[in-house]
């Protein structure tokens, strides 16, 4: 006989841990401290006293580390520790969502003072993307998986080589049990109905009887598990741009751009963006509660959107060939989705930028000579009037602003533009000069025989889109079905099993289930109802 | 004896398995924070219009061999305007050595560009993102940024902010090609 095995009494040999021998149930004399039993109580019955080989074996680093994540305990403290980090988190908005101009460093500090100094320093700011919280959940999915492994596969062992005729031990030192002195034939005939009606599964030998019921529910834990690590991989995947994509695009009316996550794959023009407010005097009832409200309550936002594929492979920088691939309004809630991507409705700059600009030109007795459009995006380096006349743009400025430099621009988008003019006669190199900013145009000239003036103004609005792809949501399903079915499985159905055993002068019966022994004692009252048994009793209530 | 074995090989498979996914998600993780374009990677390939040169084309692809400095700029950015004159002091000096100066402006507004350029008398090729394609694919903040490309097509330096006319020379002599 090998150092590692034992040999039971009943001819079974068991691996090396094992607390109660796999086929008649005899506890193993001196294995029983590892599950805490002695020879007063109840036996413990967890895992059907089978060898958690982590329990024993603790020899190379392999074993230790495994010995480690197989623990209970281990699992537990990783996942208290991960709960709280995770609601430390909460407690100051993270970084990308702090919604503010200032760098991290500062934001946190003037935002809320000392506790959000502390916050950033310790590095709360960007918790669930750092590499400490990460290796927090992995851990617990590496406890997930080794405990489950280490549990499964000995209790399934235990299970299936569990034998028909019991150590007399294992039947009494069960939690509820009863004994009899004889047992007649119609009464055993009985039982053994009753236990069929109830659905128990009955093997017989010699005279010992062996009734079980539901074993499948003691894998509703490890099924559970299989959904979680399901859902931990689903998580893992979120951070491939294949499966997962969350970006941002400002699109101005009539502009086409590049739709960021997309690879450069795919153009979105905003053909118009159209908004609507609540009108204070369509109802009565809403009008105190609207008119209260400075600015005015949107009502809808909506983007006529086309969504263009590039042609061919070109290169980055190089005006692409589109094709048009789906054309429609997106809304808030409403999404226009294609191949995998949507784009939401979630910004808006109304009537922010301006689009276009007419001036009037007056000549001589505010004559009229002429009119052209200033587009903003198209800045025309000098426009030529019917009479000959030039109007010539000496400076442009789209986000018009003083510096100790003079007039500068802030941005590139054409929010407050300001504009240099000269208009020359014909033939002249030097003409008058007009400044337009704010609406207006103001001469520059001591002395003006021209005039200029706004005519018209186009404002456009900026439509901000949400991008979104999310391969990951079928996974997270799977995972939470499996969950949900693990939960069920083990939570609704007991395993449940009764041992008649005829000993020298009596018959004993033992019982055991998973849980609920309330329900197992009246079942069995039930079972055994009218025979000669005792009152079924609870062993453990006695203690 | 062979059984314990076996269950060591096993019990190291999957502790193995679960390690190198966990170090796989920190890769991946971490490579998230890093620029898009680093030093040492590879310049992404880029055509722009010149508005220098009408009808004339610049793709990053023709410039191997030389030495490249590619330079983020905006007419709204007084930082990008003050290290031009440096840029066309040194242009003038290098070109001949195998140095190209590319002014990649985000503006979006051609005129705004050739007035600053035409006022200063520039003379390195100028040429307009005007969709913003190529800030993205570079991943431009701020501005103004410079990327020093090796004669190979080799990011060898990243500038984020505004140069001196010494570092830019410096920089510039990093890039030169050997010949």
């Amino acid at each position: 006989m090998s150092v590692n095995t034992i040999k039971c009494e009943c001819g079974h040999i068991n691996h090396e841990g094992t607390v109660l021998c796999e086929a008649c149930g005899k506890p193993i004399q001196g294995n029983q401290h590892l599950d805490g039993n002695d020879d007063q109580k109840v036996l413990e019955m967890r895992y059907d006293g089978s060898a958690r080989r982590s329990k024993t074996y603790k020899r190379t680093f392999i074993d230790k580390t495994w010995a480690f994540f197989s623990s209970v305990k281990v699992g537990v403290w990783l996942i208290v520790i991960t709960l709280i980090f995770s609601a430390l988190g909460t407690i100051y908005p993270q970084e990308p969502f702090k919604n503010s101009p200032l760098p991290a460093s500062q934001f946190y500090e003037t935002e809320y003072g000392i506790t959000g100094k502390i916050f950033y320093q310790l590095g709360f700011h960007n918790m669930y993307d750092s590499w400490w919280y990460i290796i927090l959940v992995a851990l617990i999915g590496i406890s997930l998986v080794i405990c489950s492994l280490d549990r499964y596969i000995p209790l399934r062992r235990a299970l299936k080589n569990q034998k028909i005729k019991r150590h007399p031990t294992f039947v009494k030192r069960q939690r509820v049990v009863s004994s009899a002195d004889k047992l007649s034939d119609e009464n055993y005939q009985m039982i053994k109905e009753r236990l069929e009606k109830k659905r128990y599964k009955i093997k017989e030998e010699d005279g010992h009887l062996f009734a079980e019921k539901n074993r499948f529910s003691r894998w509703g834990p490890y099924v559970n598990h299989i959904g979680l690590i399901i859902i931990l991989v689903a998580a893992i995947l979120r951070m491939f741009h294949v499966m997962h994509v969350d970006d941002y695009v400002w699109v101005r009316e009539g502009e086409t751009r590049v739709i960021p996550g997309t690879g450069h794959e795919y153009y979105v023009k905003n053909e118009k963006f159209s908004f609507d407010f609540f009108d204070p005097n369509e109802d009565e009832r809403f009008r105190e509660a609207l008119e209260k409200n400075e600015a005015p309550i949107p009502k809808d936002f909506q983007t006529d959107a086309v969504i263009y594929k590039v042609v061919g492979d070109p290169v980055i920088g190089e005006e692409p060939e589109l094709e048009e691939i789906k054309r429609g309004e997106i809304r808030v809630n409403e999404p226009l989705s294609f191949n995998g991507y949507s784009l939401y409705q979630a910004g808006n700059q109304m009537e922010s930028e301006y689009d276009s600009i007419s001036f009037k030109v007056n000549g001589e007795n505010d004559q009229e000579i002429g009119e052209f459009k200033f587009e903003t995006d198209e800045a025309p380096y000098q426009v030529e009037l019917d009479d000959g006349t030039v109007v010539r743009v000496d400076d442009y400025y789209p986000q018009l602003e003083f510096t100790d430099n003079g007039p500068s621009s802030f941005s590139k988008f054409p929010r407050n533009p300001g504009i240099i003019f000269s208009v020359l006669k014909e033939g002249e190199e030097e003409g008058e000069r007009f400044f337009y900013l704010a609406e207006e145009v103001i001469g520059l000239s001591e002395e003006n025989t021209f005039s200029m003036s706004v005519s018209d103004i186009d404002k456009r609005s900026a439509s901000g889109l949400t991008v979104k792809k999310d391969n990951t949501l079928p996974f997270f399903l799977v995972g939470a079905i499996i969950f949900m079915i693990g939960v069920v499985q083990g939570l609704y159905w007991y395993h449940r099993r009764i041992w008649i055993h005829p000993a020298e002068n009596e018959y004993l019966v033992g019982s055991h289930t998973n849980k609920n022994w309330f329900g197992m004692k009246k079942e069995l009252d039930e079972i055994f109802e009218g025979t000669e048994f005792n009152e079924f009793k609870d062993q453990s209530e006695l203690k | 004896m062979h059984k314990k074995k076996k269950r060591l090989i096993i019990r190291t498979v999957i502790l193995s398995v679960l390690v190198l996914t966990l170090i796989g998600v920190l890769y991946v993780n971490f490579s998230k924070e890093r620029p898009v374009v680093a030093e040492g990677d590879e310049a992404p390939n880029f055509k722009l219009k010149r508005l220098d040169a009408e009808g004339e084309t610049i793709e990053l692809k023709d410039l191997e061999g030389k030495g490249v400095m590619l330079n983020f700029w905006a007419t709204y950015c007084e930082p990008c305007k003050e290290e031009m004159p440096y840029m066309d002091e040194l242009y003038k000096e290098y070109k001949d050595k195998g140095i190209e100066i590319v002014a990649i402006s985000v503006d979006s507004n051609e005129f705004v560009i050739n007035n600053f350029y035409n006022k200063l008398g520039l003379t390195f090729p100028s040429v307009h993102d005007k969709n913003g394609t190529v800030m993205e694919a570079y991943d431009i903040v701020p501005l103004p940024t410079s990327f020093f490309v090796n004669p190979d097509g080799t990011i060898e330096r990243v500038v984020k902010g505004a140069l001196t006319l010494e570092r830019l020379e410096g920089y510039l002599q990093e890039i030169q090609p050997t010949s």
